[in-house]
């Protein structure tokens, strides 16, 4: 590394590394203004290319150089992956819409009160400012909000390739730990909500607000169907990906006590110890977090 | 930049504090170090480099975000406010600012413009609470003071007395707005 600066700069800005300030490593960039360009990239490009959203996730792994993308791609220029839509039905999201707009969106908190609240755990305002529904989803972090509130809600999401496009639930997306299943010249484009969910909540246990959840889950409630007693109640941050507490869904949906649904929802995850919690604390949570949404859905447990 | 060809460098412009920049950078080069080592604005302070203590928190086009986590070629055509541009032109502080310094809301002022950023970003009506406004600022580290002052400082400048209730007589709640502005307070 080189240090000399320029002439013209304050001496006390003369940097000790050297002119050009950098953390991450070398990589290059393209900026595509349409879908078409973007899918074409990836397809040119292959696995040497990484799409960045908001890169809330991304860019703190490229200034620790655990990410080395030889070319970024980046998203936040396609008009067409931004925006909402709405019907009576359903929010179909562009993949692109920012985390803060959502959360400030008062016709998506009237319409689906529990994405303004799970959005208020992701991180801190300044992430959301920047940080993405498809990013945040398609990075399929075990321990983030959004992706177990897709699960929950049964969302689908969009996924585009230059061969077409496909519909992906998001019970099938998360394969594990920060991975999915799309290709790698697949892209996330839109995320499909729907809304026929009477009540809808959630809860986490975390050091401080806006950390990663030590454990949580989310709870949705809709009248039954003859094949599907209309409960959901998923897990993360005590797995490898969101996980479905479907024992625990059948428990309360049978009218067990709380007890019973805490018992079924402790076991059916397979918590991680690290530094932050072991695996006991974290079944613990999670039994404690169950019964209190059970509580919050107007199901007795 | 040419369609479909990836660079290393771009041609980017943004107005800064209400100043158009225009500058040639690396497409790694962070908006922090964009705005601390080619545009000397040293306000804006890098800690941890990863987007968890908020020290380098900037706005952009009115929003807080972390700057560490934005690489400047993102930041291209867009308003850029550093703690530079919401201190007024003839260095007295801001509101804000004297609430911190009155309330002693900082000691080694290192994490400060972070906090500052964040605040005058801020909606107080989103906040009404102590419990929010900790949520608010649970985005934002600091290792010397306990928050405590600083929540006091928050209290003061939004005018509310020092149990968090709206003053009587208060004026209008300081840092409701962003001032984008060199100069403006």
């Amino acid at each position: 590394m080189r240090c000399g600066g320029r002439a013209a700069r304050p001496a006390w800005t003369g940097c000790w590394w050297g002119e050009d300030v950098v953390k991450p490593a070398p990589f290059r960039y393209l900026r595509p203004t349409s879908l078409d360009e973007a899918l074409d990239a990836l397809a040119t490009l292959g696995d040497e290319a990484k799409p960045i959203a908001g890169g809330q996730s991304l860019v703190p792994m490229l200034n620790f150089r655990l990410a080395r993308p030889g070319v970024l791609i980046d998203l936040g220029r396609i008009p067409a992956l931004t925006g909402v839509h709405r019907t009576d039905g359903s929010l179909r999201i562009g993949a692109m819409t920012r985390q803060r707009v959502l959360e400030l969106d008062q016709d998506i908190a009237d319409r689906l009160p529990v994405l303004r609240a799970a959005l208020r755990h992701v991180g801190h305002v300044q992430i959301r400012t920047r940080g993405t529904i498809g990013g945040s989803l398609a990075h399929a972090d075990a321990a983030a909000e959004l992706p177990a509130l897709a699960l929950a809600l049964d969302a689908t999401v969009e996924v585009a390739s230059v061969a077409g496009t496909r519909t992906v639930a998001a019970a099938d997306l998360f394969l594990g730990p920060w991975t999915t299943c799309l290709a790698p010249d697949e892209l996330l484009t839109r995320v499909d909500v729907p809304l026929a969910w009477q009540r809808a909540a959630i809860v986490e246990l975390a050091r401080r607000h806006g950390d990663f959840a030590l454990a949580g889950v989310v709870g949705a409630r809709r009248p039954a169907t003859t094949d599907d007693a209309g409960i959901r109640l998923v897990g993360f941050g005590v797995g490898w990906t969101p996980v479905r507490l479907t024992e625990a869904e059948a428990a309360l949906a049978a009218g067990g006590s709380a007890e019973v649904v805490a018992d079924a929802a402790a076991a059916g995850i397979d918590p991680i110890d690290d530094i932050h919690a072991d695996a006991a604390w974290r079944r613990d949570g999670l039994r404690a977090l169950v019964t209190r949404i059970a509580d919050q859905l107007g199901v007795a447990a | 930049m040419n369609d479909l060809e990836p660079v290393d460098a771009l041609d980017i412009e943004l107005r800064v504090n209400g100043s158009a920049v225009r500058r040639r950078v690396p497409v790694r080069r962070l908006l922090s170090d964009l705005l601390r080592d080619d545009l000397s604005l040293t306000g804006t302070h890098v800690g941890c480099e990863h987007g968890v203590c908020g020290a380098c928190t900037v706005l952009l086009d009115g929003q807080p975000i972390r700057s560490c986590l934005q690489l400047a070629v993102t930041a291209d055509g867009c308003e850029v406010t550093t703690v530079e541009g919401i201190t007024p032109a003839d260095g007295s502080l801001s509101p804000l600012q004297a609430a911190f310094r009155d309330a002693h809301g900082l000691q080694c002022g290192f994490c400060t413009p972070g906090f500052l950023m964040t605040l005058v970003a801020a909606d107080p009506a989103e906040h009404p609470t102590d419990g929010s406004i900790d949520a608010l600022l649970s985005g934002n580290l600091c290792r010397c003071t306990g928050y405590q002052n600083i929540r006091t400082a928050v209290r003061r400048a939004w005018g509310r007395d020092d149990e968090g209730n709206a003053s009587a007589g208060s004026d209008t709640p300081l840092g409701s707005g962003t001032s984008s502005g060199s100069g403006a307070s």
